[in-house]
C-alpha cells in the first residue's frame, strides 16, 4: 500500500495518518467508545421517552449501589473474564479461537461428571479434594476440546476459526445427550438435567449469603498470570513476534506450532476453567443452559480489553454490568431486553470506530494546496 | 420435597437449598426488605419470561396474562417482567433481584427457573413464588401448567381428517416430557380418525428460534407433510405453510396473522384467569401452596377459532373431541397405547396417571423420528 493518509478534500477536519501507531490511543479509544456509547445511550432514552439521567443512572450506577449488586457483578463477570484472558493469549499470537463456548462446555461436563460420580461413588459426597479435583477436569476438559484444532492446524493447516467454531456445537449436542440420557437425574422426571450436586461439589461462599464465590479469584489468579506470561515472559515475546510478524518469528527460531498450542490451550484450559466454575458455582448442576453465549461474549470482552489482561479484566467487568444494568432498566423503567443487546454493539461499534485514531489524527486545518505534497510517513 | 432424597439408595448430600439462606438478610440489611410497605401500597406482582414478550408464543401469552392482572385488579397491583432471562446462573439474579425489590408474588414461567425460584424462596419466606411447568414446591413455592396434551388430542383429529399425504410434519421444541406427551397426544387424535397417517418430528433443541423451526418445517415438508404441527413458539412454521399452501395449527397464541389461509386453528395458553385468581388470593391472604394442571374444562387450554375453510365434519368431529375431554369422557392417552416397537404400554380401558404422563418419554405408535432416551 502506498498511500496511507486519508485526505478530504474540503476544508475542516481530515485524518491524516500517524508515522507510528500512538500508544495513548490504544488505552484510551476504549474510554472513548465507552463515552459515546452512554452518549448515545441518553439520546436512545430520551427518544424512548425517558429522562436520560435517570436511565443512565439505573443502568450503569444502581447495580454497584448493593452487596447484592456488586456480588452478583463479581458472578457474572467470572466466566467472562476466564474466558477472554485464554483467548488473548491465542490472539495475540494471530490464532482464533472462537470456540471457547465449546470448550467451556467441555470443561462442565468433565468437572460435572466428576461430581456426579463423586455423589454416587461417597456416602459424604467426596471428600476436600473433589473441588481441586473438578478444576483440573475442568481445565482439562476445555484443552482436550482445543486440542483438536490445534491439531488439525499444525498437522493439516485447517483454519481454527472454523474448527474450533463447528466444535461448539458438537459440544452442545455431547452435553445435551448427556443430560437427556445417562446423566439425567433419575428423580427428575425425565427432564434434561442432572441431579443437584452434593455439598463437597459446590465452590465455598466469598462473601456470606451472597452468590460470590471462590471462582471470582481464580479469575484474578488468571489475570495475574496471564499478564506474567504475556508482558514478562521470554514465551510472551515470542507469541506477540509470531502474532505480528509470523516470518520474522521463524528466522528468529520461534515455532509458530508452539504458539499455535499455547494458544488454544491457554484459551481451551481457562475457559474450561470457567465451565467449571459455572457448574460448581451458582448453577450446582448440569443441564443445556449452562451458558448463555459466554465463550462468544468472551471474545468482544477480549477485544475491549486490548487483549491485555488488566483491560480484559475491567472490559469483563463493564460487560458483566450491562447485563445487570439490562435486568435492572426493566424492573425499574420497563425498558425491553433488547435495550441490553444495543448497548454491547454500541460500545464495540463505538471502539472500532475510534480505533482509526490510533493509526491517524485528526487536523483541522485547510487541506494542502496541491496533492505533490506528501506528509511525512506517507509512503511505505 | 420428594427429590431430596432418592429413595433405594445411598443419601446424597446434595445441594442444600438453605446454601442461599443468608441471603436474605443480607439484603434486608442492604435496605431492600422485601415487605418494604406491602400493606399500603399496592402489591407487586413480578413476572420472568424465557423469551421475548413479543415472541408471539409462550412469552407473549404469559404478558398477556399480565396485562389481563393489570386490567382486573387496577390500582391493587402493579406489575414488572423481565424478558428473555437465560435458564442458566442468570435466572437466580433475575428472581433474587425482583423479590428483593419489594415484588410480594413472583411468576416464574420456565422449567428452567425451576431450582433458582426454589432457592430464592428460601431465603424470601414473605414471599409468595409461583413457577410454571415445574415439580418441586415449597410453602411458598406453589406450581402451575396447562394440560396442553388435551388440545392436540383436538388438533390431531383436525390433522387426520385434512391429510391427502397422511403426513404430518411436527416441529417438536426441547425433547422433555411435556412435548412428547403432547406428540403422543396428537398422534392418538390423529390416528383415532385416520389409522394410515403418521407424525414426522424433527427436533429443533430450542423454544423459540425462528430460523430453526422454518428450517425444520421446510425439511418437513420436503418429506412429504401436507399438515404442519409445532410446539416451538415462533409463528414460522405457520408462514411456511402459507407459502407452500399447506396447513398449519398456532402453538400457545391465535397465528392466524400469519397465515390465514393456513392456520386452521391453534392451542391457546390461557393464563389470565389463574393469574387472576392467584393474585387475588395473595391479596385476600388466602393463597397457599399447591399444583395445578389445568385444561380444555377450565380454560386454561383453549382451542381458537376454526379457520373457515374447515368442512363441517371436520369441525363437528373436532369439537366432539373437545366436548369428549371436557366432560371426561374421553382421555386423550387413554388405552390401548403401544410404542413404536409395538410394545403394549396402557391396557385398553386405562389411562396413563398424573405421575406417568409427567415423565411420558416414550413416542406411541404412529410417530416417525426417536425418543429421547
Amino acid at each position: 500500500m502506498r498511500i496511507r493518509g486519508m485526505r478530504f478534500r474540503v476544508g475542516g477536519p481530515r485524518l491524516e495518518a500517524r508515522a507510528e501507531r500512538s500508544r495513548a490511543m490504544v488505552y484510551l479509544t476504549p474510554l472513548v467508545a465507552a463515552g459515546l456509547t452512554v452518549m448515545a445511550g441518553a439520546v436512545l432514552f430520551a427518544a424512548l421517552g425517558h429522562d436520560p439521567l435517570r436511565a443512565l443512572y439505573v443502568f450503569f450506577v444502581a447495580p454497584l449501589t448493593t452487596t447484592f449488586g456488586l456480588s452478583e457483578l463479581f458472578v457474572k463477570a467470572t466466566p467472562l473474564v476466564l474466558c477472554a484472558t485464554g483467548l488473548a493469549v491465542g490472539f495475540r499470537g494471530n490464532v482464533w479461537n472462537i470456540g471457547a463456548e465449546g470448550q467451556l462446555i467441555l470443561g462442565a461436563i468433565f468437572a460435572g461428571g466428576l461430581a456426579l460420580w463423586a455423589g454416587e461413588a461417597f456416602t459424604d459426597g467426596g471428600g476436600p479434594w473433589l473441588l481441586p479435583g473438578m478444576m483440573v477436569m475442568g481445565i482439562l476438559g476445555g484443552m482436550a476440546w482445543a486440542a483438536i484444532p490445534a491439531l488439525l492446524r499444525t498437522r493439516f493447516n485447517a483454519n481454527e476459526i472454523l474448527v474450533s467454531l463447528m466444535l461448539t456445537y458438537v459440544a452442545g449436542f455431547l452435553l445435551g445427550y448427556l443430560v437427556h440420557g445417562p446423566w439425567r437425574d433419575p428423580m427428575g422426571f425425565n427432564f434434561p438435567e442432572s441431579a443437584l450436586f452434593g455439598d463437597a461439589a459446590l465452590l465455598p461462599a466469598l462473601v456470606s449469603g451472597t452468590r460470590l464465590h471462590i471462582g471470582a479469584l481464580f479469575a484474578l489468579a488468571a489475570v495475574a498470570g496471564a499478564w506474567v506470561l504475556l508482558m514478562r515472559s521470554f514465551i510472551g515475546f515470542q507469541i506477540k513476534v509470531v502474532g505480528l510478524a509470523p516470518r520474522a518469528g521463524g528466522y528468529a527460531g520461534f515455532s509458530g506450532a508452539r504458539v499455535v498450542w499455547l494458544g488454544l490451550l491457554c484459551g481451551g484450559g481457562l475457559s474450561g476453567l470457567a465451565g467449571m466454575v459455572e457448574v460448581a458455582g451458582p448453577i450446582g448442576q448440569l443441564h443445556t443452559q449452562i451458558s448463555p453465549g459466554y465463550g462468544f461474549t468472551a471474545i468482544i470482552v477480549a477485544f475491549l480489553g486490548r487483549l491485555h489482561p488488566l483491560g480484559i479484566l475491567l472490559a469483563g467487568l463493564f460487560m458483566a454490568l450491562t447485563y445487570l444494568g439490562g435486568d435492572t432498566l426493566q424492573i425499574e423503567l420497563g425498558l425491553p431486553r433488547a435495550v441490553t443487546g444495543l448497548f454491547q454493539g454500541m460500545v464495540l461499534f463505538f471502539l472500532l470506530a475510534s480505533d482509526v485514531l490510533i493509526h491517524h489524527r485528526v487536523r483541522w486545518s485547510r487541506p494542502p494546496v496541491t496533492a505533490s505534497v506528501a506528509p511525512r510517513g506517507e509512503t511505505a | 420435597m420428594r427429590t431430596l432424597i432418592r429413595s433405594g439408595g445411598p443419601v446424597l448430600s446434595r445441594r442444600s437449598l438453605a446454601a442461599g439462606a443468608a441471603a436474605g438478610t443480607l439484603l434486608a440489611a442492604s435496605g431492600l426488605s422485601a415487605d418494604r410497605a406491602r400493606a399500603a401500597d399496592p402489591l407487586k406482582v413480578g413476572f420472568v419470561y424465557v423469551g421475548p414478550v413479543g415472541d408471539y408464543g409462550w412469552s407473549y401469552q404469559h404478558d398477556q396474562g399480565r396485562l389481563a392482572l393489570e386490567a382486573d385488579l387496577g390500582d391493587a397491583i402493579s406489575t414488572t417482567y423481565v424478558e428473555s432471562v437465560p435458564e442458566g446462573a442468570d435466572a437466580e439474579r433475575v428472581v433474587a433481584q425482583l423479590a428483593s425489590g419489594g415484588h410480594g408474588l413472583i411468576f416464574a414461567t420456565s422449567f428452567g427457573f425451576m431450582n433458582a425460584t426454589l432457592k430464592v424462596a428460601k431465603s424470601f419466606p414473605d414471599v409468595v413464588f409461583e413457577h410454571c411447568t415445574g415439580y418441586k414446591r415449597a410453602d411458598n413455592v406453589a406450581t402451575y401448567a396447562a394440560r396442553f396434551y388435551e388440545g392436540r388430542y383436538v388438533i390431531g383429529v383436525i390433522a387426520g381428517l385434512m391429510t391427502k399425504t397422511n403426513v404430518i410434519g411436527y416441529v417438536g421444541a426441547v425433547p422433555i416430557p411435556e412435548v412428547v406427551r403432547g406428540i403422543n397426544a396428537f398422534t392418538q387424535g390423529l390416528r383415532s380418525v385416520n389409522p394410515e397417517a403418521t407424525v414426522k418430528v424433527i427436533w429443533v433443541n430450542s423454544w423459540y428460534d425462528p430460523g430453526k423451526e422454518r428450517e425444520a418445517a421446510e425439511t418437513l415438508v420436503a418429506q412429504g407433510a401436507d399438515v404442519l404441527s409445532q410446539h416451538t413458539d415462533s409463528p414460522a412454521p405457520v408462514q411456511v405453510a402459507a407459502e407452500k399452501g399447506l396447513y398449519a395449527f398456532g402453538q400457545a397464541t391465535d397465528m392466524s396473522a400469519f397465515g390465514p389461509e393456513a392456520h386452521l386453528t391453534a392451542i391457546v395458553d390461557d393464563w389470565r384467569g389463574y393469574y387472576i385468581e392467584r393474585t387475588r388470593a395473595v391479596l385476600d391472604g388466602t393463597w397457599t401452596s399447591g399444583d395445578t394442571w389445568g385444561g380444555l374444562a377450565s380454560g386454561m387450554v383453549a382451542i381458537s377459532d376454526y379457520n373457515t375453510a374447515l368442512p363441517d365434519t371436520v369441525v363437528a368431529a373436532a369439537e366432539a373431541a373437545r366436548t369428549g375431554i371436557e366432560t371426561g369422557t374421553l382421555h386423550p392417552l387413554a388405552g390401548p397405547l403401544t410404542d413404536q416397537a409395538g410394545t403394549e404400554r396402557v391396557a385398553e380401558g386405562e389411562a396413563p396417571d398424573d405421575g406417568a404422563l409427567l415423565s411420558m418419554d416414550w413416542f406411541v405408535e404412529g410417530v416417525q423420528g426417536q425418543a429421547p432416551r
